[in-house]
């Protein structure tokens, strides 16, 4: 363990969660130093959404504790910067990129706010940091998917965070959009020190970078390197069904998972038997 | 030719303005309002709701005139129920518009029931759809500025949080915004907001100073203060150019306020789309974002 991770930037002891009488994960353990990444896997309703929740002070654990920085999980904490998934924003928008990054500085305060240098400052060195910095000034809804979530980084990371969540944030970029944001995030948490917990079910823009893998599913988990975790054996246990984990050539294919989108399955059979 | 003075009349103006003060302070006091809240009510979409919001305060101003108690507090009664309604009922924005859409004729139903019952001076009724000047006396403008002195106080205190919640909510959540809380409290600004443009613009022509003064300003600029600033002043040139114009004709004020409006907006646009072939919005061709371009950095500072 490195000598400047004086607290874990994150520490969930014993926790369980459940959903009305769906259990999603039960004696759940996760020490998360700083600088670590730290990359959550699963299918669909394994509960990674809950777990971001949980940790976001927005759900309460069905039972034992939530640490960010050695504080509670609390609603608004200032230790965690949130990048959502990349979505459309409308182009009318009347924000740039700079007022976005702005909002995650001081957007939960009351007031109009007043502008000042230092603040001035602190965006544009965000902006600069991540790469954004030509378009600073340009509507947030005029740019393209990898620039928004650049700029979300930007946001994300402008209030100077102790852990980073991010919630799919290659979902529906392209490839090369996708290994950028991740290599930028990378880049962040090995300069800033800061932990990052980053949830995908894309595997593979992740692999370079990811320090361990908490697998969600079943109401199963597993903690531990790629290597270890991401194993035919551990899957097939995790699944309860064979499923088969192909390395080709630095990535990884899983193969035979069960139907995780199965609403649609199950209204075809519910339509067929109603019929 | 007759038709023309019918339109525009300017004989005997100054005896004509000084008669009106009343209404150009109201319109004024207005114009700040709605540019200020047209920006949020762009920001979450909210348009549709203004004009159903419209709609029930007329019921509420019009039952008010029948029953002979103050009418704005009639229309401030209607507006605040239909905003709080549509606010709790219509989350997302799929069952709102379908709400809005249920309650708007249902409003409207109720102000035509009571507006023919009612057996006073008819110029009354047709104000409260279309808009009236000479018609803020002094109690009235009273109303008219204390109820915007409250919108623009909380309006100013929410301001960040709020601009948060409306373009970023899922962010503005995780990062401790009260997003749910904030939605009724805006609908309730919106309400006071509406019932107080009806005075003035009247029912049916309210969205001229509580939307397009934003959606004007958005097509060409995305910065927030000057978006802000832009909306406010648009909105203010629209009501009291509206009125000063309406004057001396036997007009109601409205077709003045939403042609001015509409002037603004068009020109808007015009700007806005040279603007998109020329300028910030123009996109690279082929640029993606791991190579910045320094044409557009050199452009910005």
């Amino acid at each position: 363990m490195s000598p400047r991770s004086t607290r874990p930037a994150l520490e969930i002891h014993d926790a369980s969660f459940s959903f009305g009488v769906r259990r999603l994960w039960s004696h759940l353990d996760l020490l998360v130093q700083p600088g670590e990444f730290l990359a959550v896997l699963g299918a669909n309703g394994s509960g990674k959404t809950s777990l971001l929740r949980v940790i976001l002070g927005q759900q309460r654990l069905t039972s034992g504790t939530v640490t960010i920085a050695g504080h509670p999980a609390r609603r608004g904490g200032r230790d965690i910067g949130y990048v959502p998934q990349q979505r459309r924003v409308d182009p009318l928008t009347p924000l740039r990129a700079r007022d976005l990054v702005g909002l995650g500085l001081d957007g939960h305060r009351w007031g109009i706010g007043w502008r000042n240098a230092g603040r001035r400052r602190r965006v544009d060195a965000i902006l600069d940091q991540v790469g954004a910095g030509a378009y600073a000034d340009r509507p947030v809804g005029l740019l393209s998917g990898g620039e928004q979530q650049r700029v979300r980084i930007a946001q994300a990371l402008v209030a100077g965070p102790k852990l980073l969540l991010c919630d799919e944030p290659l979902l529906s970029l392209d490839p090369q959009s996708q290994s950028t944001t991740t290599a930028l995030v990378d880049h962040s948490r090995r300069t800033g020190d800061t932990a990052v917990l980053f949830v995908t079910h894309e595997i593979n823009p992740v692999l370079p970078y990811a320090d361990r893998v908490l697998y969600l599913a079943g109401g199963r988990f597993r903690i531990g390197t790629v290597d270890e975790v991401l194993t035919s054996r551990t899957l097939s246990e995790m699944y309860r069904t064979p499923v088969e984990v192909i390395r080709s050539g630095g990535r990884i294919l899983v193969a035979g998972l069960p139907e995780t989108h199965g609403h649609a399955g199950h209204q075809t059979l519910d339509a067929v038997a109603a019929q | 030719m007759s038709l023309w003075r019918q339109i525009f009349n300017f004989a005997d103006y100054g005896q004509l303005l000084a008669l009106v003060h009343n209404s150009i302070l109201a319109g004024l006091v207005l114009g700040v309002v709605g540019g200020l809240i047209s920006t949020f009510v762009m920001m979450r979409d909210l348009p549709f709701a203004v004009h159903g919001i419209s709609e029930l305060s007329f019921a509420g101003a019009s039952a008010a005139l029948l029953l002979g108690v103050n009418v704005v507090a009639g229309s401030l009664a209607g507006s605040i129920i239909a905003a709080l309604t549509i606010g709790a009922l219509g989350r997302r924005a799929r069952d709102r518009n379908s709400i809005i859409g249920v309650l708007m004729p249902f409003g409207l139903g109720l102000g035509v029931l009571f507006l023919s019952l009612y057996k006073g001076r008819s110029a009354n009724k047709f104000g409260l759809l279309t808009g009236q000047i000479v018609a803020v006396d002094t109690p009235q403008l009273s109303w008219l500025l204390a109820t915007s002195a409250v919108v623009l106080l909380c309006l100013l205190l929410i301001w960040r949080p709020l601009t948060f919640a409306s373009t970023d909510p899922e962010v503005a959540a995780a990062r401790g915004v009260p997003v749910d809380a904030l939605s009724p409290a805006f609908m309730l600004l919106l309400g006071l907001t509406v019932a107080m443009s009806i005075q003035i613009v009247g029912a049916l022509l309210v969205l001229s100073i509580i939307c397009t003064p934003a959606a004007a300003a958005m097509r060409i600029t995305a910065a927030p203060r000057l978006v802000t600033t832009l909306s406010v002043l648009f909105a203010v040139c629209s009501v009291v150019g509206g009125i000063l114009l309406a004057l001396g004709s036997s007009i109601p004020i409205s077709p003045y306020v939403t042609t001015i409006s509409f002037a603004i907006y068009l020109t808007c646009r015009l700007i806005g789309n040279r603007r998109s072939r020329h300028g910030w919005s123009a996109p690279r061709p082929g640029a993606d974002d791991a190579r910045v371009s320094t044409p557009v950095a050199a452009q910005h500072h």
